[in-house]
């Protein structure tokens, strides 16, 4: 069965569409053998993100398992996960270079 | 698990047997090529370099002869030298032969010209052959696979499907003892500070950062920094938000295992698990340093579609795109599309990927030997041509 977005770890707040979908489309997202269905709230392009747990602005946003950025806004489920509401944590003076 | 090897008497194990026919140089291309077209079982190694480089630029073409030389898929190396390059062969001649392989050498100069070269170089390597084909292949512990990865003409699919399945396929090979070595180090930048925390120790993490470090004061020497604008406006219209988040799609491949050690570029492990080494992203360059690193098999992830093999190391390409699937068919191995659009899940695609690797390893042929697309090849080099 085709899906419409993957979740790459269970950690994860975020998932990647494999689809384009649309505001208020029902999205089946699997993370390995889990099912779940997430109300779309925006469209999301193929390929771009949408957060499948609620995201408080100065969250972590976890893909991989790995923090991949932090929130600028919050980000409710359903609702697109980008460059309008993630920053990059690398080439910050403030967090020093590295680990 | 097992797979159907090669013995080699340095305690390797080769999944291929062929006869190696190495350029020292690249003056001396030509005659290879005369020589491998008319010998089946050999697999040529020709290069652009050997001559008019840096002194360090000849250290690494030593090295990485030295290593593909010693790779457990060739039998036995015949060498072809020009008489006047700067490639140590002695240096080279001796660290084959201290593996336990035959190397035989023919130098164009002394030899009289290309003709009585080409000629005497099939003659010696028919014979070579001769003595390759009465090898048998045994099982062998799939701990004795040196895995190899690399991704290429990578698209929004790669870091969703083939990379992490890899990374599946990376743990499951280390946990059963083997090596699996990690390179492109272009593409650890902006993920490095995330790479580190699976290193093994200390030293692991700061040589990681160390290569990081080399590779963009490499590129900003010239003028450039690679790291400025990323992710790309094409990356970020694709939906990567983040330079973290377009590396760790690249990285994936390196699964959840530790990183036990760090190896300059060429240089063959000496630990089992999983490795990192120096080395650009660009195909030649890589599947060479992997190839000299001793790597018996390489795993290669594509979204939109690589057709690259290398001569003596079997290539195994997988996608997580139909579309490159069905496009690229005579190039692709693997389709794990159905991690999309299927009932596939990433666990069960990267057991299959160690499954397949297991089948190659025996002799199953990948789709880049079966087209003979296998001349993907070059050294690495960090200076000029001067």
């Amino acid at each position: 069965m085709a899906i419409d977005a993957i979740v790459l770890n269970e950690a994860d707040n975020v998932a990647t569409a494999v689809q384009d979908l649309k505001a208020g489309q029902e999205a089946s997202v699997r993370l390995n053998r889990l099912l779940n269905t997430i109300g779309i709230k925006e469209d999301i392009p193929y390929g771009h993100k949408f957060a499948v747990k609620p995201v408080r602005s100065g969250d972590d946003i976890l893909k991989y398992g790995e923090v991949i950025g932090r929130a600028t806004a919050d980000i409710a489920v359903g609702c697109h996960a980008h460059v309008q509401n993630i920053e990059s944590m690398r080439g910050r003076g403030d967090l020093g270079k590295g680990a | 698990m097992e797979f159907m090897g090669y013995r080699r008497s340095d305690g390797t194990v080769g999944t291929r047997n062929y006869v190696g026919v190495l350029s020292a140089v690249v003056c001396v291309n030509e005659v290879v090529e005369g020589i491998v077209r008319q010998v089946q079982g050999t697999a040529r190694f020709t290069h652009h370099q050997g001559c008019c480089q840096t002194p360090l630029d000849i250290g690494l073409v030593n090295k990485a002869l030295k290593g593909l030389g010693c790779n457990p898929n060739l039998h036995s190396v015949l060498l072809i030298s020009l008489g006047c390059e700067s490639t140590n062969l002695e240096e080279v001649i001796a660290a084959i032969r201290a593996s336990g392989k035959r190397v035989e050498h023919l130098a164009v100069q002394e030899t009289g010209g290309s003709a009585r070269t080409i000629a005497q170089g099939v003659l010696l390597a028919q014979e070579m052959v001769g003595e390759a084909s009465r090898r048998q292949r045994e099982p062998f512990p799939i701990s004795n696979l040196v895995m190899g990865m690399k991704c290429g003409s990578s698209d929004t699919t790669s870091g969703l499907v083939p990379n992490p399945a890899i990374g599946v396929t990376s743990d499951l090979l280390v946990a059963a003892g083997g090596v699996s070595i990690l390179g492109e180090v272009t593409e650890f930048i902006g993920a490095e500070h995330i790479l580190i925390r699976h290193a093994a120790n200390e030293t692991v993490a700061q040589g990681i950062l160390k290569l990081v470090e080399r590779m963009e004061k490499r590129a900003m020497a010239v003028g450039e920094d690679i790291r400025g604008g990323q992710p790309t406006g094409g990356n970020i219209k694709g939906g990567l938000t983040t330079i973290e988040e377009k590396s760790l799609g690249a990285i994936a491949k390196a699964g959840t295992a530790p990183i036990q050690a760090v190896y300059e570029y060429g240089e063959r492990p000496t630990v089992k698990g999983l490795v990192v080494m120096d080395s650009p992203g660009r195909e030649p360059e890589i599947l060479t340093g992997l190839a000299a690193a001793g790597a018996n098999v390489i795993v290669f992830a594509t979204g939109r579609g690589a057709p690259q093999g290398f001569p003596f190391v079997p290539v195994l390409k997988i996608t997580g795109s139909r579309t490159a699937a069905e496009k690229m068919s005579d190039h692709i191995d693997m389709d794990l599309s159905a991690v999309i659009d299927g009932g596939d899940t990433i666990p069960d695609a990267g057991q299959r990927i160690l499954e397949e690797l297991v089948r190659v390893a025996s002799g199953a042929m990948t789709k880049a030997e079966i087209s003979g697309y296998v001349n993907s090849m070059d050294i690495y080099m960090l200076g000029p041509v001067i």
